[in-house]
């Protein structure tokens, strides 16, 4: 339930709190000049960053269902991460079939629920009742009231990840499927039966999720155009022969032109590449690539920059899709913050392919499940999590106990990009209207949400992180206040 | 009368002491392997558990409460589908019935079992003994519901009619 207090200026003062329809909170702030023209936004996250000074001291195999802990949204996502990076400690890094084809269906089984979720759940509302309708019906209910194929098929497609992960990492919440060196177990044929029997559906469903979000970008490309668009590198996971991949691969970077930064750069060497930068009014990092320093070097990350990104896609529909997709760059990289949505559906319709590619594979039902080699003291991982590239980095004592765990999640690698989202949609949105209201801010809420953010990860907390909207005026007074019911 | 099919979801953080007792009473409960009965757990209560709960004459939602009577309290939930009280970044138990019964035309009844705890503050995996002891009693009452007819109100004399949302 909205509850909005609003004052006049010069002591009005609104306050967003919180943001619904993101994973996590946050808090935004909205400056204006003299003129009341919006001149800056900014996106905070507000509590503080501790969960890798939390780990330090654990013995390093429990890392794969230890991070787990970081978020109840993408768990999976960090499972095989840090799985991925203590392969390197057990010297087990070069996995067996099985073992190496159940990590791939237990990673597309997530990143198709979490798409899915997403897409039909979450930004949905935005894009069938548009950003200022009525906050009321503007939410899942909403959508299930109005269109109910579309939320149904939203929450079976989200139903079919789950399963997929229930029976490759054990349950669908923190499971422990990977481990150092492999799996713990194989697909058996009845969980493989069970899964194909809804394989065709899920595929299908898939092609229209590429059509609607299609739709919707192409039918509001007048009004996205300036909708929190801007030009920005790009960095993602490729495939050696440049296609796109989710779970292993090299760094590429390209920048707005499309042009090569790095490319095929080795998981163990992404500090030659990547830095953080800080800033004082927030916690969350701000990655950069190092060649070019902080202030040009900030990038995206994500389905957008995975599309952008990769030479094609090795399924064929989701490859038709992409090149659908890239002709509205008209030969650059797509820059829309919009057309996240659409890229995201393209991956849904991909990894839908590759699960049936995966579940006709006779390999899922494979003994051998777990390597060793000589133990290092070291291990990085990187794959593509939903939102975006996810480091995990690892040091270990003579003991096996953890002693440095350096993680960069997606959502920070996008906090730059939502900054200047947020800064360029409340400018649009905002500049030159005498009132602020509820309608606008869901306008600058809709620019985060394209990038599907998960500020739990982000800032790796654990508790509750209300986001605060609030506007100031040039005497650094807060104009205004909103409260949201929410999480 | 026929026993119907009974899905009971136990929900919470364990990471979060006695915040998993909802996980906690799911976990003893999908020991005893009850003809009938469908034992799950997560984290939080999403969509896709709409249409589980769909699949379900009889859903028991099993939660840690703060501020509840000891042991335990056991409640009927109504189907929410008043928009306005929905958020797409969590939902409820009501909440999930009201999805339940718009998107899969589902008349599943469902109950909320708030089982009390004392320590939520901590990141701790171990149950407090408060807690232990409460969750006893409400794997008793629950294997004795679960043995049993429905309406569970015949197994538990303390059971409140007041609509818990």
């Amino acid at each position: 339930m909205s509850n909005v207090q609003s004052k006049n200026a010069p002591t009005e003062r609104i306050v967003i709190e919180p943001v619904t329809r993101v994973e996590g909170h946050g808090k935004v702030t909205i400056h204006l000049d003299e003129e009341r023209r919006v001149e800056e936004a900014r996106l905070h996250i507000v509590e503080f960053r501790g969960f890798e000074r939390f780990i330090q001291g654990r013995p390093f195999w429990e890392m794969p269902v230890a991070v787990q802990r970081l978020c109840g949204i993408c768990p999976v996502s960090h499972h095989l991460c840090a799985a991925k990076a203590t392969d390197w400690i057990v010297g087990g890094e070069r996995l067996t079939a099985t073992a190496e084809k159940m990590r791939r269906l237990m990673h597309f089984g997530q990143i198709f629920q979490s798409h899915a979720l997403h897409f039909f759940h979450l930004a949905s509302p935005d894009l069938l009742f548009g950003f200022q309708s009525d906050p009321l019906k503007r939410n899942v209910l909403g959508v299930a009231m109005e269109h109910p194929e579309l939320a149904r098929q939203g929450i079976l497609m989200r139903k079919y990840g789950q399963e997929i992960i229930a029976a490759t990492a054990g349950r669908r919440i923190h499971g422990n499927g990977a481990i150092p060196g492999g799996i713990n177990k194989n697909l058996s044929l009845e969980e493989r039966d069970a899964l194909l029997a809804d394989h065709e559906q899920m595929l299908q469903w898939s092609r229209d999720a590429v059509e609607l979000a299609k739709g919707y970008t192409l039918d509001n490309l007048a009004d996205l155009a300036d909708f929190g668009t801007f030009d920005s590198n790009f960095l993602a996971l490729v495939r050696e022969d440049g296609a796109l991949e989710l779970y292993d691969g090299g760094l590429r970077a390209i920048d707005a032109d499309g042009e090569t930064i790095f490319d095929h750069v080795e998981n163990h060497d992404y500090l030659d590449y990547i830095a953080e930068g800080v800033r004082p009014w927030t916690y969350m990092k701000f990655p950069f690539i190092k060649s070019l320093g902080e202030e040009k070097g900030w990038y995206r990350v994500g389905p957008l920059a995975r599309v952008n990104t990769c030479d094609f896609i090795d399924t064929p529909e989701a490859d038709a899709a992409r090149q659908e997709f890239m002709e509205l760059g008209a030969g650059r990289p797509v820059h829309y913050s919009m057309a996240y949505h659409w890229a995201r559906m393209i991956e849904v319709l991909h990894c839908a392919e590759k699960i049936g590619e995966l579940l006709r594979d006779a390999d899922l039902q494979g003994e051998e499940l777990t390597v060793q080699g000589e133990g290092r003291k070291e291990g990085i991982g990187i794959i593509e999590a939903p939102r975006g590239t996810l480091f995990h980095h690892y040091q270990v004592d003579d003991d096996d106990r953890v002693t440095l765990c350096n993680l960069i999640v997606s959502t920070t690698s996008n906090n730059e990009p939502m900054n200047r989202a947020v800064t360029g949609v409340a400018k649009k949105v905002m500049t030159g209207q005498p009132e602020i209201t509820e309608g606008m801010l869901n306008s600058i809420e809709v620019a985060i949400r394209a990038y599907d953010p998960c500020l739990s990860c982000a800032t790796h907390a654990l508790g509750q992180m209300p986001l605060v909207v609030e506007v100031y005026d040039a005497a650094g007074r807060v104009l205004g206040r909103r409260v949201k019911g929410g999480a | 009368m026929t026993k119907p099919t009974v899905l009971v979801l136990g929900y919470g953080n364990p990471g979060r002491c006695d915040d998993g007792l909802g996980p906690a009473l799911a976990d003893r409960l999908r020991r005893e392997r009850i003809p009938g009965v469908r034992v799950e757990s997560c984290y939080q209560l999403s969509v896709e558990d709409a249409a589980t709960a769909a699949d379900h004459q009889v859903v028991i939602f099993a939660d840690a409460s703060v501020r509840g009577d000891a042991p335990f309290e056991i409640r009927p939930l109504e189907p929410c589908t008043d928009t306005a009280q929905f958020t797409s970044h969590a939902l409820g138990p009501a909440g999930v019935l009201g999805l339940a019964r718009e998107l899969f035309g589902a008349d599943t009844a469902g109950w909320a079992l708030a089982i009390r705890g004392a320590r939520f503050d901590d990141f701790d995996e171990e149950l407090s003994s408060e807690a232990r002891t409460n969750l006893e009693a409400a794997v008793v009452f629950l294997e004795r519901a679960l043995a049993s007819s429905w309406p569970i109100e015949k197994a538990h004399p303390r059971t409140s009619r007041t609509t818990w949302k």
